[in-house]
């Protein structure tokens, strides 16, 4: 219980982890969908706190993690050409395309731009007329209606020198695959809150059904994951697999209705890759045929790019939960956030990354008196 | 990215027809799109992604998560210099001191208003960690 006293309100932290230890009678395996998650159970060590019989396992929802290596050279491409300014977020300047970053692009004299919304973009297309402006469109269910709304406004003014690189991609197809796995051990999930503060909780009830495992739809923040937990325990333990929001707060049954009809105007449903994991059905949108004028692969002829992920990287066994961070070879020695293999370590949201910031004085033996090996170097167990 | 926060609308206006506002995330000012929350008005608390209001949120949960936020030091990874941070993931020194906010001839355009204000953001040095966003 070293951590409990960190906690926002402890007294309330106390409660909600009596009340999961006295009401677990076997072992759970949960997931955890959203990577900002995964950074409060690392950070607040809210996994040791939990009863031994419950396990979190790691997901796959970290933006940056999943974008697809081909994905990532193909912005190296783009942002390399000299009429181009490329923006993007700040999250994407580390993350590793093949042998290089877009950080480095930009050391290169490529004019790389980080923007706080993807309407800064499109305000930059309209101030520089003669130059190609590409945004880099990533992200989940939160990110996807604000880069629709930029690609609607684009051509309702009549933006022809915006472009978007898309590679967004849908949170419930993932949790189909995860759960289609033959090595599959989840029994719940714990879903991503402001996923659904957009799209609503209509999504979940024919998962929970089909696979019968209890959707718990959680916040992020310390309590919220106790109590998402405690709720999916309970259901578990009564043999239940209904949907339920512990984060009514932010989420409303039918989501964000003028978002939801935006993304349906914008975009349409595709097949999409997945970084480490492969092409998961349904799982990401694209621009529809309305708007394909505005798709940068095409307009930049960079269809063809196609990139093989590093060997020795396991983020994909990382994402569906098959592996945690500190099982993989190259963990803390070949793979850092200094010197990152994959995603899952560069971002700061993944899993590698979290367990290497908040969890690698435990996991690295304690060096021998006198001896001032550095962390990296040193033999993980 | 990942991250949504919330914020106090103090303004509310048009743009190009299209409804703005702006939003106090802590002592952090950003322009805001509310068109997917048409109806929000000054002095609610919303949570906003990337630039864009997407939720309603009641003033004492908003008030807890940016408390909490600052503390973990989650709103200097949200408002901070982008490309500091890359730097220091990196492990190399920061190669463009000349030009903190963007990229060189970003100012006058303003392309860098994403980046600026991360002054403003409430001091949780302790909180910065290696391998940031």
């Amino acid at each position: 219980m070293r951590y409990i006293d960190e906690f926002q309100d402890p007294e309330l932290a106390r409660r909600l982890l009596d009340d999961i230890h006295a009401t677990v009678t076997r072992p759970w395996a949960l997931m955890e969908v959203c990577g900002g998650q995964t950074h409060t159970i690392i950070r607040h060590g809210i996994d040791q706190l939990l009863p031994e019989r419950v396990e979190l396992i790691h997901g796959p929802g970290c933006p940056v993690c999943v974008t697809p290596l081909e994905v990532i050279d193909k912005a190296l491409e783009i942002a390399s050409r000299p009429n181009v300014i490329f923006c993007s977020f700040g999250d994407m300047l580390r993350v590793p395309g093949t042998g290089r970053d877009l950080f480095q692009v930009r050391s290169e004299g490529g004019d790389v731009r980080v923007v706080y919304s993807p309407l800064d973009a499109l305000r930059i297309a309209r101030q520089n007329p003669a130059r190609q402006v590409v945004f880099f469109g990533i992200g989940f269910e939160t990110t996807a209606p604000p880069n629709a709304m930029t690609v609607y406004q684009a051509k309702k003014l009549g933006i022809a020198n915006f472009s978007l690189l898309v590679s967004h991609v849908r949170v419930p197809p993932a949790i189909e695959a995860i759960m289609r796995s033959p090595s599959c051990r989840v029994q719940g999930f714990l879903a991503a809150g402001h996923v659904c503060s957009v799209m609503g909780t209509g999504e979940y009830p024919g998962l929970a059904e089909r696979h019968r495992v209890p959707i718990v739809v959680t916040g992020f923040e310390p309590l919220d994951i106790l109590e998402g937990v405690r709720r999916a325990v309970h259901q578990l333990e009564r043999g239940e697999h209904t949907v339920d929001n512990a984060y009514a707060r932010a989420v409303r049954p039918e989501g964000n209705p003028a978002a939801l009809a935006m993304l349906e105007d914008v975009f349409e449903v595709t097949d999409r890759a997945w970084r480490g994991i492969g092409i998961i059905p349904d799982s990401g949108w694209r621009l529809s045929a309305r708007y394909r004028e505005f798709d940068a692969e095409h307009r930049f002829s960079v269809t063809g790019i196609q990139t093989r992920e590093p060997a020795e990287c396991r983020s994909g066994e990382v994402l569906q939960g098959l592996l945690k961070p500190h099982e993989c070879e190259a963990f803390g020695t070949l793979c850092t956030p200094r010197n990152p293999l994959g995603a899952t370590m560069v971002s700061s949201e993944g899993a590698c990354a979290a367990y290497y910031l908040y969890r690698r004085l435990e996991l690295t033996p304690a060096p021998q008196a006198g001896t001032a090996a550095p962390l990296e170097a040193s033999p993980v167990v | 990215m990942c991250l949504a926060v919330p914020g106090r609308v103090l303004d509310i206006g048009e743009r190009d027809g299209t409804r703005m506002a702006t939003v106090a995330f802590g002592g952090v000012q950003k322009e805001v799109c509310l068109e997917y929350l048409p109806d929000l008005q000054v002095g609610e608390y919303a949570i906003v992604h990337v630039g864009f209001a997407l939720q309603r949120l009641d003033e004492e949960s908003a008030r807890q998560t940016l408390e909490l936020f600052a503390q973990l030091g989650m709103l200097q990874e949200e408002f901070g210099d982008p490309w500091e941070q890359a730097a220091q993931a990196g492990g190399g020194e920061w190669p463009f001191a000349d030009a903190p906010d963007a990229a060189p001839d970003a100012a006058p355009d303003g392309a860098a208003d994403g980046v600026r204000g991360h002054d403003a953001v409430p001091a949780v040095g302790a909180a910065r960690e290696e391998g940031g966003r």
